[in-house]
């Protein structure tokens, strides 16, 4: 299977929690999207806009799921918003629970999810976060699975 | 009234004897942090797993401790969230059957609360009504505290929470875990006005905080740093921190006097982890010496997670006569503005 992708360039944060937003918009249930990128790339406010396009009403805040390790907000589909950061293993990974939200009723996003691919279904979609400067931001989706290319086909329409 | 409180929300295992909501017989906690830590966080073998080997050693020495039997309590307090439900699910089931089989009450707590009420366990506890800002690893927000049970939110962190910038940059200057302590003993060292990290105030009326923009500020501020190290550059990392220390102190003193002048209260409480960093404390302290603010900070045993508060926060829920059923479940949300008002004070 190849691999498709599509690469977007934001320049403030609003930018970026707008892409979120465009993508949250085509999500379905069962949608798996897997962000990676270094402290401050702009993870969580990418999540920010994920819930927007899911629906989530604006005054519910989306905050960082660190310490919690995942935070769960109702929109047109539940948002499982999961983070890696803190553990150290695997093993912690599963301990804690987390794969089962893969397999729940909802959509999951996940922070720090390159630590371990081989834990995370094969369906999900790549966004990896590259701090250009204090502001912008180089954010390449990528994925192989006929539904991730489904939504990088839609994704591809959206102006970059 | 002896209550026993159990909380298992997060990493930690706690367990607390409390008399009449205040006098703490016992606290106990087994606690997963590990010191210089290579990943600078928490290690969560914690889940389910970790809390369910240690709720009964831990509430059996808290009741040692304590030096009381099962049959001296006249309660049970237990966190039923917010937090993780796996965590959650075994301190309650544990309280559930304690319950059962010894035949005592059941309160079920909102974890937020227990961090409020913290206070009640010193000595000096303010009274209502108050202003309380609880900011750890998790949390950042701000309280109107009118009485037990009567919590309105008035702000909370739109990105990041306090305690986890900490941890973060500790990360980030490769130091260990946990950040708040290790940051706060560089800052001392370090010169707080020499960079002029951002303050996010967000729009004027705002009561709520933003540490996000800071973490990455200061991220490419030490990617930077790093560079062109070899330079003549006299800043050093201890003035980074004190730099991105005196940010995060700034805001969060703003933001809390702000919220104390907009409800005409004299008295305000700092609870969580962040209520332990020191400069933090010694700005409040001048702060508090100049103006006729008074300023309540539970001891740091009591604002890190722990049964005590639990336990604090149970009897006076107990003493007003409401009971957990056996059927109640644990709740991943849960926004203390939920939380019933006890009327009339004990």
């Amino acid at each position: 299977m190849k691999e498709e992708c599509v690469i977007y360039r934001t320049r403030s944060a609003g930018e970026t929690v707008d892409l979120g937003r465009q993508l949250g918009g085509f999500l379905k249930r069962g949608d798996v999207i897997s962000l990676a990128g270094e402290l401050g790339s702009g993870k969580t406010w990418f999540t920010k806009g994920v819930g927007l396009g899911l629906g989530i009403a604006r005054n519910i805040i989306i905050t960082s799921p660190t310490f919690s390790l995942v935070n769960e907000y109702e929109g047109r589909h539940t948002l499982f918003h999961l983070d890696a950061y803190r553990l150290e293993s695997l093993t912690d990974f599963l301990a804690a629970g987390l794969d089962e939200y893969f397999y729940q009723e909802g959509v999951v996003v996940m922070e720090w999810a390159d630590r371990w691919p081989e834990i995370l279904p094969e369906r999900r979609l790549n966004v990896e976060f590259v701090i250009k400067d204090e502001h912008s931001r180089e954010i390449t989706m990528s994925g192989y699975d006929p539904r991730a290319v489904e939504i990088l086909k839609k994704m591809e329409k959206v102006k970059r | 009234m002896i209550i026993l409180g159990i909380d298992t929300s997060c990493d930690d295992t706690s367990a607390g004897v409390v008399v009449g909501g205040t006098r703490v017989l016992s606290n106990v906690v087994q606690s997963q942090v590990k010191l210089h830590h290579p990943h600078g966080g928490v290690v969560p073998e914690l889940a389910s797993r970790e809390h369910l080997k240690n709720i009964m050693p831990v509430v059996r020495e808290a009741l040692q401790k304590a030096d009381v039997r099962m049959s001296d309590l006249d309660g049970i307090a237990v966190t039923v969230g917010p937090g993780l439900v796996g965590s959650l699910l075994v301190g309650l089931y544990y309280a559930k059957g304690l319950s059962y089989v010894h035949d005592i009450p059941l309160a079920a707590i909102n974890h937020l609360e227990g961090h409020i009420l913290s206070v009640f366990l010193e000595e000096e506890a303010p009274s209502f009504p108050f202003v309380a800002l609880t900011v750890s690893g998790g949390h950042t927000s701000l309280y109107y505290v009118k009485g037990y049970g009567s919590y309105t939110q008035m702000g909370q962190t739109i990105d990041d929470a306090a305690g986890e910038a900490f941890d973060k940059v500790a990360k980030i200057f490769g130091l260990g875990y946990p950040g708040g302590a290790v940051i706060e003993k560089l800052a001392r060292e370090g010169r707080r006005d020499i960079i002029k990290f951002p303050r996010a105030y967000l729009s004027k009326d705002s009561l709520d905080f933003s540490f996000s923009g800071l973490k990455t500020s200061v991220s490419l501020y030490t990617k930077k740093w790093r560079e062109k190290k070899k330079a003549n550059d006299d800043v050093v990392l201890a003035d980074i921190a004190a730099s991105f220390q005196e940010s995060v102190v700034d805001v969060l003193i703003h933001k809390l006097m702000k919220a104390r002048e907009e409800k005409g209260v004299e008295e305000v409480v700092v609870a969580g982890g962040v209520a332990c960093n020191g400069r933090l404390r010694s700005r409040l302290s001048k702060d508090a010496s100049s103006g006729d603010i008074k300023v309540y900070y539970p001891r740091p045993e009591y604002c890190t997670d722990n049964g005590a508060m639990i336990a604090a926060a149970g009897y006076h829920r107990l003493f007003h006569g409401e009971r957990a059923d056996l059927s109640m479940d644990v709740r991943s949300k849960y926004p203390v503005s939920d939380l019933l008002t006890l009327v009339s004070e004990p």
